[in-house]
């Protein structure tokens, strides 16, 4: 039974529903941008530790164009600051594997490389669509997201076909975090709405392909994919999150909020 | 520490098309694609290079400090090695 098996939670009518399909997509970004962000001065090693940064800067730079966008389509006034700062935590609509806490360094790694593949094949497929502002955003993305995935692919495959340790560490992170994964794919009517927009993805196309790939990056890895997904963890893209999220937007907003308005 | 030290590795980046292979700096790193992403997330993250070399330290052979007297000086005082005896033609244009 895949993880990734596509349904179609309920969700409730939005008045905006290509806002919010745009605001989903920040939101993974922004959210997994400040855990990954977490790493900064704390790396295994000074090479890592600039690696990781990088990537978090690649995600808060794609969350703040998606965020820009989504405030321009919905068109109150809100910019990218006022949606990522000012919006409290029933309001995010990112997929609960991303708020997680950044854990150790396996954990780390194979949420980023679970989600780098998911994220990728989405820019695949979003670059194609005929909105074209998210078209474009989508190309420049992937491009940062191929390198995303070629780093975090071969950590998983160190970390797996490394020491004993590292095994043990990385098999225990692929365990706990694969029923996380189930929600990236899902579908619901917010994804059906967009396509009057020119917006299509194939959800079901979309977790085979994941899937696939990460299978065997975790074969190479001598990691065991987990046999029972363990009941699905959603709820993230309707605004029901974990206990962690809450906490991260307290330290991730607390400036902004303390200075409303401040420039530097 | 030095057991617990990865490998040490040096980094050239080529800035632009046709220009050479500079040495940048060095990084660790356990094997040659961790060297390859290493320099690139240290080295070439602001759009510094278009391309990168990544070479074992140990691969590189280096003249010792001692060498320096045998190996350079005798360069300094042979001002006829030098090609600056030629006036060039008008024709020439100096670039």
């Amino acid at each position: 039974m895949a993880p990734a098996s596509p349904a179609a939670p309920r969700t409730p009518a939005v008045e905006n529903p290509l806002f919010e399909y745009v605001v989903r997509l920040g939101d993974d970004r922004l959210v997994l941008g400040h855990r990954v962000a977490e790493w900064c001065g704390h790396g295994p090693i000074l090479e890592e530790d600039i690696a990781l940064s990088n990537i978090a800067l690649d995600l808060t730079g794609q969350a703040a164009a998606l965020l820009a966008l989504a405030g321009s389509i919905e068109g109150k006034g809100r910019d990218e600051d006022a949606l990522a700062y000012f919006r409290d935590e029933p309001q995010f609509r990112n997929a609960l594997l991303c708020e997680l806490p950044k854990g150790d360094f396996g954990v780390t790694i194979v949420r980023q490389f679970f989600f780098d593949a998911y994220s990728l094949l989405l820019w695949d497929a979003l670059a194609a669509c005929t909105h074209e502002k998210l078209a474009a955003l989508a190309a420049k993305s992937r491009k940062e997201d191929t390198y995303h995935l070629r780093h975090s692919a071969e950590w998983v495959r160190k970390l797996g076909d490394g020491t004993p340790e590292s095994h043990e560490r990385a098999q225990r992170a692929v365990d706990a975090l694969w029923r996380f994964t189930g929600e990236l794919f899902e579908r619901d009517a917010i994804d059906d709405a967009v396509v009057s927009h020119g917006i299509v993805v194939d959800h079901a196309a979309l977790a085979a392909k994941w899937r696939e790939l990460v299978e065997g990056v975790l074969r190479e890895a001598t990691l065991t994919v987990p046999a029972e997904p363990g009941p699905r963890a959603t709820g993230g893209r309707r605004g029901r999150h974990t206990e962690h999220l809450g906490h991260m937007l307290a330290e991730m907003q607390i400036v902004a909020r303390s200075h409303p308005g401040a420039t530097w | 520490m030095s057991d617990s030290q990865w490998p040490l590795w040096e980094v050239f980046t080529q800035g632009d098309h046709g220009e050479p292979f500079e040495h940048a700096g060095s990084v660790h790193a356990a094997d040659a694609e961790g060297a390859l992403q290493n320099a690139r997330d240290v080295y070439a993250r602001r759009g510094e290079a278009i391309n990168l070399w990544v070479v074992p330290s140990t691969a590189i052979v280096a003249s010792a400090p001692g060498d320096a007297g045998p190996f350079f000086d005798p360069g300094n005082d042979k001002a006829y090695r030098h090609p600056q005896f030629y006036k060039v033609p008008k024709g020439v244009k100096v670039f």
